[in-house]
C-alpha cells in the first residue's frame, strides 16, 4: 500500500498520465496510432532528442542551461560527414570518437565561458548557438554533405528493416540512459550536480568543486549533442549546414522540463526526462497521423507541451498536499 | 592528545595573529590576535557588525583576511577555503543553516567530505546507517532519507552539527546554533559540545544569549566595531561587565514598559483550525494591548499568525476585526482590514533583497505612493525618509538595495512598511531575532510606543525576558494547542515553559 502510494506521489506519475491519456486519444481516433509499425516511428524519432536530453538534464539540474545544444550537434555532424568525405576508410569508431569529442570541446567552451565570465549560462549559450552554427557554414562552405558520402553502415545502424527489429540508434539510447541514470544517482560527481543546483552558493562553502562540475556538465551535454549528430548523419543520411540541428534545443529542453526538471536546479530524474522524451515522440507520431497540416502541426505542439505541464503540476501540487498532511498527521 | 605532558598542549590549537579584514576598503576586522586552546569552548560576544561573525569565516576559510597569520598547531597555515578548512579540520556551523534542499539528509551530511574519486560510488546503504547513527547521536528523529526542504529551521540546525561530527573535526565554529533550537534540543547540544571539549577538541561558541554562554563556555572573547577587546574567563566576568564591552557603555534598563491605557477588542479569534498545524485557537487582543504568544519552535505559533494573515487561510473558526466578523483568505484583504504582519524570517518572507530601502519600506502602500498607477518619486521618497527617522534606520541611502543593511536595520525597515499601512492590529513574529542588544532595546521601546497609540499587538517570541517584560498577557502554544493564557502578573519563566512543553515530554 505504501509503496503503491510511493509511487503515485512520484514527480513521474503526472507525465506518465499524460502520455496514457494522449495515446488512448489518438488510438481511438486512428486505431492505427497504436499499431507496430508506427512504434518503430516513435522508435527512430526519440533517440536523437533522448540522447542530448541525458546531457541538457544535467546541465539544467546543476542550474544552467544549454541553448547550443542543435548547433552542436549540427557542428560535429558536419566534421564527421566532412571526415568521411574526405577518408571514406576511417573506420565508423573514429566518427563516433570524432563528433563526440568536438562536441564535449564545444561544451567545455560552453561552461568554461559560463565559469571564467561569470555570465549566465542562457547568454553565453545564446550567444554559441549561433557561433557554433556559423562555424558549420564555414567549414562546409556551406553545402550539404550528400548520402553517398555517409558510410553505408552507419547509415545501417537506423535501419527500420524488420530484420533490425532493434536499430542500433536505440540501442546506443538505452546505453547512454542507463549510464546517465547511474552517473546521476550514484557516483559522487552526479550528486554533486544536485548539489550545485540546489543550492549554488552554499556549494563552494560545502567543499563542492563548483568549476568541474560546472565544466562536467557543459562537456557531457556538448559531447552527447555530438552523439546526437553522428546519429543524425545515420538516420537522416546526409548533413545540412542549415537544417541539421536546427531548433533541435527547442525539443530537447522541452522534453527535459516536461519531464519534471526543475529550471531552478536541484530537481529531476532520468525517468522523468525519459518519459518527457517519449511523450514529445508520441505527439510528433500523432500529428501527421491525425492529418494534421504541417503548417498547425507547431502549435499543436506547443500546446501540448502546456498541457502536459499543467498535468504534471496538478499532479505534483496533490503530490506536495499529500505530503503536509501526513507530516501533520505525525505531529 | 590529552597528554599533558607533551609541550604540545601549550601551543594553542589556533594561534590568529593580526588578522585584519577589509570589504570594499571598509575595514571590518582590525589587527586582531586570538589564541583558541585545545579543549575549551569559547564565546565569542559581540553585537552585529562587531567583527565576530568575520573571524569566524576566516578560521573556516569563507573569507581570506587581508593581513594576519594563522597558525595551526604551531605551524602557519593557509586557509585558501572551505576545503582547505575541512582538510585541516575546521567546520563551520552557519548562522542561517545552509542546505542542499532537494537532496536527502543523509546527503547533506556526508556531501563534500573529501576523498574517493569523482566517479566513485556513492555508498546509499553505508551513507543512509552512518547518518542515522549521527543523528541517533543527537537525539534526533528524522527520516535520514527525506530531502532537507519541509525539515524546521531547528532540524535543518541538528543537520548542520551532525555535519561537523561526521567529519570529525578538531575545531568546531557555531554561529548563534541554539537560536532556533527548543530547551530540549539545546540541551542536547551544550552536552554534545561538552562531551567534544572532553576528547580534546575545540568549539568556538557565536551567540547572543549571555546565559547560554556562561552556562556552557570557558572563555570568552568580546568584539566591537571590528576589534577585539577582550579575552577572559567566563567566571571573571560579571553580565554587567561583558554588555558594558560589548556596547561601549553601559546599558540603561530596557525592559521597561509604559502601560499603555487597554481598550475595545480589536481581534477576536475563535475556534481557528487548520488540520495538521493547529485546532481550537480562541483569544482576543485589545487595544493598546500587548499578547504574547509564547512555545516552542514548531508549536504552530507562526501557523497562527499565517493563518490570521491570510497567507494560509485555516480551515475553520471565526475571525473578528473590531467587532465584525471577517473573513482573510489572502493578504490583500488583511492589510485592507488594517492587520499587518512582521514575518519571522525576514530573509524568505520579508524583504526584496535587491530593491532599494525605499521601496522596501513603501511597498505595502501602492495606493499611497502611485494614485492612479503611476508611481510619484517624490511621494515614495518622503514616505520612506519620514519613516528612517522616526525608527533611526541607519543607512547610507534611501536607493541602497535593502540587502546591504544590517539584519536589525532591515527589520525596522520592514516594521517601517507595516506602520505606513497604519494597522490597528500588529503581528510581530519574533521580531527581534538575531538582532543587537542595542537596536533590541529600540525595537522594544518602539512596540511598547505603538501599544500606547492604540494598536493592538500580537508578539510572537522565543525569548522568555521579552515575553516577561513587554507583554500585558502571555498565551503560550504548544504542539498546536493553546494551553495556557497567563496574566502579567502570573507570568513568569517557569510559568510559561510549563505550558510551552508538550505533555508526553513533561512525563519523560
Amino acid at each position: 500500500m505504501n509503496a503503491v502510494k510511493s509511487i503515485m506521489l512520484r514527480r513521474e506519475m503526472g507525465i506518465f498520465v499524460a502520455i496514457i491519456v494522449f495515446c488512448i486519444i489518438v488510438g481511438l481516433i486512428k486505431p492505427r496510432f497504436l499499431a507496430l509499425d508506427n512504434l518503430r516511428v516513435i522508435m527512430l524519432f526519440v533517440p536523437l532528442i533522448m540522447i542530448a536530453a541525458m546531457g541538457e538534464m544535467l546541465v539544467i539540474i546543476a542550474r544552467h542551461v544549454d541553448l547550443s545544444v542543435g548547433s552542436s550537434l549540427g557542428f560535429a555532424a558536419m566534421m564527421t560527414a566532412l571526415m568521411f568525405k574526405t577518408y571514406p576508410d576511417v573506420p565508423l569508431v573514429l566518427g563516433f570518437a570524432v563528433a563526440i569529442g568536438i562536441g564535449a570541446v564545444l561544451g567545455f567552451i560552453n561552461g568554461l565561458t559560463v565559469i571564467v565570465f561569470r555570465l549566465p549560462a542562457i547568454i553565453v549559450t545564446l550567444g554559441t548557438l549561433y557561433l557554433y552554427r556559423g562555424l558549420t557554414f564555414i567549414a562546409s562552405g556551406a553545402k550539404q554533405i550528400d548520402r553517398q558520402y555517409i558510410p553505408g553502415p552507419l547509415k545501417a545502424m537506423s535501419a527500420n528493416a524488420p530484420n533490425y527489429w532493434l536499430p542500433w540508434i536505440v540501442v546506443i539510447a538505452v546505453a547512454v540512459v542507463l549510464l546517465t541514470y547511474w552517473f546521476a544517482n550514484h557516483s559522487r560527481l552526479g550528486r554533486q550536480v544536485y548539489a550545485l543546483g540546489s543550492n549554488p552558493s552554499a556549494a563552494p562553502l560545502r567543499g563542492i568543486p563548483v568549476t568541474a562540475v560546472t565544466l562536467t556538465v557543459f562537456s557531457i551535454s556538448g559531447a552527447l549533442a555530438g552523439l546526437a549528430g553522428i546519429m543524425y548523419a545515420s538516420r537522416w543520411g546526409f548533413v545540412n549546414p542549415s537544417n541539421t540541428g536546427w531548433g533541435f534545443e527547442f525539443q530537447v529542453i522541452a522534453a527535459v522540463v516536461i519531464g519534471g526538471v526543475s529550471i531552478n536546479g536541484g530537481v529531476g530524474s532520468v525517468l522523468g526526462v525519459v518519459l518527457g522524451v517519449l511523450l514529445l515522440g508520441c505527439v510528433s507520431a500523432a500529428l501527421p497521423l491525425l492529418g494534421i497540416p504541417g503548417t498547425v502541426q507547431s502549435a499543436i505542439y506547443g500546446l501540448v507541451i502546456i498541457v502536459a505541464l499543467v498535468i504534471d503540476q496538478s499532479v505534483r501540487e496533490r503530490g506536495i498536499q499529500a505530503l503536509t498532511t501526513a507530516r501533520g498527521a505525525r505531529t | 592528545m590529552t597528554d599533558a605532558a607533551a609541550p604540545a598542549s601549550e601551543t594553542p590549537l589556533i594561534a590568529a595573529r593580526g588578522i585584519s579584514k577589509s570589504f570594499a576598503g571598509v575595514e571590518v576586522l582590525r589587527d586582531v590576535d586570538l589564541d583558541l586552546k585545545r579543549g575549551e569552548i569559547h564565546a565569542l560576544l559581540g553585537e552585529n557588525g562587531a567583527g565576530k561573525s568575520t573571524f569566524a569565516k576566516i578560521l573556516a576559510g569563507v573569507h581570506r583576511p587581508t593581513r594576519g597569520t594563522v597558525a595551526l598547531n604551531g605551524q602557519p597555515v593557509d586557509i585558501s577555503s572551505p576545503i582547505v578548512a575541512q582538510k585541516l579540520g575546521i567546520t563551520l556551523i552557519h548562522q542561517e543553516p545552509i542546505s542542499f534542499p532537494d537532496l536527502s539528509v543523509a546527503e547533506n551530511l556526508v556531501l563534500g567530505r573529501t576523498g574517493g574519486s569523482p566517479l566513485g560510488r556513492v555508498p546509499w546503504t553505508e551513507m543512509t546507517r552512518e547518518a542515522r547513527r549521527l543523528m541517533d547521536l543527537l537525539g534526533v528523529k528524522m527520516d535520514v532519507t527525506k530531502p532537507m526542504r519541509g525539515l524546521s529551521i531547528a532540524d535543518q540546525q541538528m543537520v548542520e552539527i551532525a555535519r561537523a561530527l561526521a567529519s570529525d573535526s578538531r575545531l568546531i565554529i557555531m554561529d548563534e546554533p541554539t537560536a532556533p533550537l527548543t530547551p530540549k534540543e539545546v540541551d542536547t547540544l551544550f552536552t554534545i559540545a561538552r562531551r567534544l571539549r572532553d576528547e580534546g577538541r575545540t568549539i568556538v561558541f557565536i551567540s547572543h544569549r549571555l546565559e547560554e554562554v556562561r552556562m556552557l563556555c570557558d572563555r570568552v572573547t568580546i568584539f566591537r566595531d571590528g576589534n577585539k577587546i577582550a579575552t577572559d574567563t567566563i567566571g571573571n566576568l560579571t553580565d554587567a561587565d561583558i554588555i558594558r564591552l560589548m556596547i561601549g557603555r553601559p546599558l540603561r534598563e530596557y525592559l521597561h514598559k509604559t502601560r499603555a491605557a487597554i481598550g475595545d477588542v480589536a481581534l477576536k479569534v475563535d475556534n481557528l483550525t487548520s488540520p495538521g498545524l493547529f485546532s481550537d485557537i480562541s483569544f482576543e487582543v485589545r487595544k493598546g494591548e500587548i499578547v504574547g504568544l509564547g512555545g516552542l519552535v514548531g508549536a504552530g505559533r507562526t501557523d497562527v499568525a499565517r493563518a490570521l494573515f491570510g497567507v494560509v487561510p485555516a480551515a475553520s473558526g471565526t475571525v473578528a476585526i473590531d467587532g465584525k466578523t471577517v473573513s482573510i483568505r489572502q493578504p490583500s484583504q488583511a492589510i485592507d482590514l488594517g492587520l499587518a504582519y512582521v514575518s519571522e524570517d525576514r530573509a524568505v518572507s520579508g524583504i526584496f533583497r535587491t530593491l532599494s530601502v525605499e521601496e522596501n519600506i513603501t511597498a505595502a502602500v501602492p495606493s499611497q505612493i502611485a494614485p492612479g498607477g503611476v508611481i510619484r518619486r517624490a511621494i515614495e521618497k518622503a514616505l520612506a525618509s519620514e519613516s528612517v527617522r522616526k525608527l533611526r534606520i541607519r543607512l547610507a541611502s534611501l536607493r541602497q538595495p535593502i540587502g546591504e543593511l544590517s539584519g536589525g536595520n532591515q527589520q525596522k525597515a520592514i516594521l517601517a512598511r507595516w506602520l505606513l499601512t497604519d494597522p490597528s492590529v500588529l503581528i510581530l513574529d519574533e521580531p527581534t531575532r538575531g538582532i543587537d542588544i542595542g537596536v533590541k532595546a529600540e525595537f522594544y521601546e518602539m512596540i511598547g510606543e505603538l501599544a500606547a497609540s492604540g494598536r493592538a499587538i500580537l508578539l510572537i517570541s522565543s525569548e522568555l525576558p521579552e515575553l516577561l517584560a513587554l507583554c500585558d498577557r502571555v498565551l503560550v502554544m504548544s504542539e498546536g494547542r493553546l494551553t495556557a493564557n497567563i496574566p502579567r502578573a502570573d507570568a513568569t519563566q517557569e510559568s510559561i515553559m510549563h505550558a510551552a512543553v508538550p505533555r508526553t515530554r513533561v512525563a519523560a
